[in-house]
């Protein structure tokens, strides 16, 4: 479903992304993790069309993507951010922020749409006319991955979206967007700081340091401490030992 | 050095009466590692503010007892306040983003802390910063010290302002949410470094999280906080007989690597655990 080739990013001196490749099948979820400045938000960037000034080969449904994207392409291949309070427009309420994809992309029906969104993310239609600052955190993220839906994506592109959440709410989260992801047939890719939050929604993993995939394993062998090279094996090692007691 | 916390309450006014934030929280802290864990709005961070009274101006204090080695915060004036804070109470901050003054490099900010406290010349206040970036294991102290904060990474910045803390010689070590802005790796140095400096000058510690295995990784107790109170105190060794179902939730919703599970344990939380 996503195919990456040879994808490098600069910025001015710096080359953010070097010659990265790998492939997502179709209702696949792969999991990018990696320190800040590794390169992996800025895949996900380049993927979604937020940054056009990259070289290499990307496609999604076999389709190529060109720097510049059409209204097709936003419809079908969504993200959803870290910080909800930052994605979400202070001013919009909520159900404004999730009739303006419909209404972008010409999509009928609003009404019944919203407050079967509302329901999918197990919101309560309560909240429809409140704005962000109303909500918490957890249900602020909610409304974002329920906007990010509006358009009926295949691909949906998740940048930290627990990282900014209380323990107990990112628990709530990965366990909605485990549940969209067999329930949509979603196409996946999820970016995060964090191995176990990766493994637990992914089932493969790439690894990501200075800008270059050093290592792509399944969760399984990642679990099991099937790693080869030394950074998987020190984030892992780390992971285990702090969060493990 | 004894901190004592009585009967501590912190409320704040709000259009339809008094928001209780922290409620009835008791607290013995001496020369210890205490790690004081909570969700967002737990109060964690406004008991551990009291001490240094640095609340909000419309926050309504109360409590019996609130003394920092026999000084008396609540009717501590302003003078004396400034002699805890900073001098023998240091509090670092989560992001040393926000926490830094950008127009000042990092010497001048250790500088001005080491003088506010210690009084001395310039000179010899600008080789105390350099000795103290070294002191935090900055590799090119002195590179360091000319450097703005917008030249640092996220790490380099929290030892910069571990460094601006260490400078009084504190008796005690804040640390609020300090490591919650940076990488795993960089996390893990930070607190090493901060554990490492805690028990090297015999400082006290409170280190404030949301994160309740870390805490417990460098801490000797542990206090869980709950919608403005302490629901349960124990050994940071003995997390894993944890008895509270909120302390035990906050330990069964982390995804860990060692036990995968189809989904994550949701957090039910019961209206008498607010009693």
């Amino acid at each position: 479903m996503i195919d990456v080739e040879n994808l490098s990013v600069r910025f001015r001196d710096i080359e953010a992304v070097k010659s990265v490749s790998f492939r997502v099948p179709h209702g696949g979820s792969l999991g990018i993790v990696g320190e800040s400045g590794s390169g992996k938000s800025t895949i996900l960037r380049a993927l979604a069309g937020l940054n056009a000034d990259w070289t290499g080969r990307m496609a999604v449904d076999g389709v190529p993507l060109v720097p510049r994207r059409d209204r097709a392409f936003f419809r079908r291949v969504q993200m959803v951010f870290q910080d909800p309070y930052g994605s979400l427009h202070p001013r919009q309420t909520v159900d404004q922020a999730l009739s303006e994809p419909l209404a972008v992309h010409g999509i009928p029906d609003g009404e019944a749409r919203v407050r079967r969104a509302l329901d999918e993310v197990a919101l309560p239609g309560t909240i429809r006319f409140r704005y962000p600052h109303q909500l918490s955190g957890g249900q602020r993220q909610r409304v974002a991955i329920a906007r990010a839906l509006m358009t009926e994506p295949e691909v949906l592109l998740l940048d930290e979206p627990t990282s900014a959440l209380d323990v107990s709410v990112q628990a709530e989260i990965l366990n909605l967007l485990a549940d969209l992801q067999r329930r949509r047939d979603l196409t996946s890719i999820m970016v995060s700081h964090n191995l176990a939050v990766v493994a637990h929604l992914c089932p493969t993993i790439a690894v990501m340091q200075l800008g270059e995939i050093v290592e792509m394993l399944s969760t399984d062998d990642l679990r099991a401490g099937r790693t080869t090279h030394p950074h998987t094996t020190a984030l892992r090692a780390l992971s285990v030992e702090l969060q493990e007691s | 050095m004894l901190v004592e916390i009585d009967n501590l309450s912190i409320a704040f006014p709000t259009p339809t009466g008094l928001s209780h934030a922290v409620r009835g929280v008791s607290l013995r802290i001496g020369a210890q590692k205490l790690g004081i864990v909570g969700e967002s709005g737990s109060g964690k961070s406004l008991t551990a503010r009291s001490l240094l009274r640095l609340l909000p101006e419309s926050a309504k204090l109360t409590a019996d007892r609130l003394t920092f080695d026999g000084i008396d915060i609540l009717r501590a004036n302003e003078r004396t306040m400034r002699d805890i804070r900073g001098k023998r109470a240091g509090l670092i901050l989560q992001d040393p983003k926000y926490a830094l003054n950008p127009v000042m490099t990092a010497g001048d900010q250790i500088a001005e802390a080491w003088r506010a406290h210690k009084k001395g010349s310039r000179r010899e206040a600008m080789q105390k910063a350099v000795d103290l970036l070294d002191q935090v294991r900055i590799r090119d102290p002195a590179r360091v010290a000319r450097a703005y904060p917008h030249e640092l990474s996220g790490g380099m910045g929290q030892r910069v302002m571990i460094a601006m803390m260490l400078a009084p010689d504190p008796e005690m070590l804040i640390a609020d949410e300090p490591t919650s802005a940076l990488d795993a790796t960089v996390q893990a140095d930070i607190l090493r470094l901060i554990e490492d400096l805690v028990s090297r000058r015999g400082m006290a510690l409170v280190l404030i999280s949301h994160d309740l295995p870390l805490v417990s990784h460098f801490c000797d107790d542990v206090v869980v906080m709950y919608a403005g109170r302490i629901v349960e105190r124990l050994r940071a060794a003995d997390l894993s007989r944890a008895e509270h179902p909120y302390t035990r939730g906050l330990l069964n919703c982390l995804p860990a690597l060692s036990r995968p599970q189809p989904s994550l344990p949701v957090m039910v939380r019961d209206p008498a655990w607010l009693a």
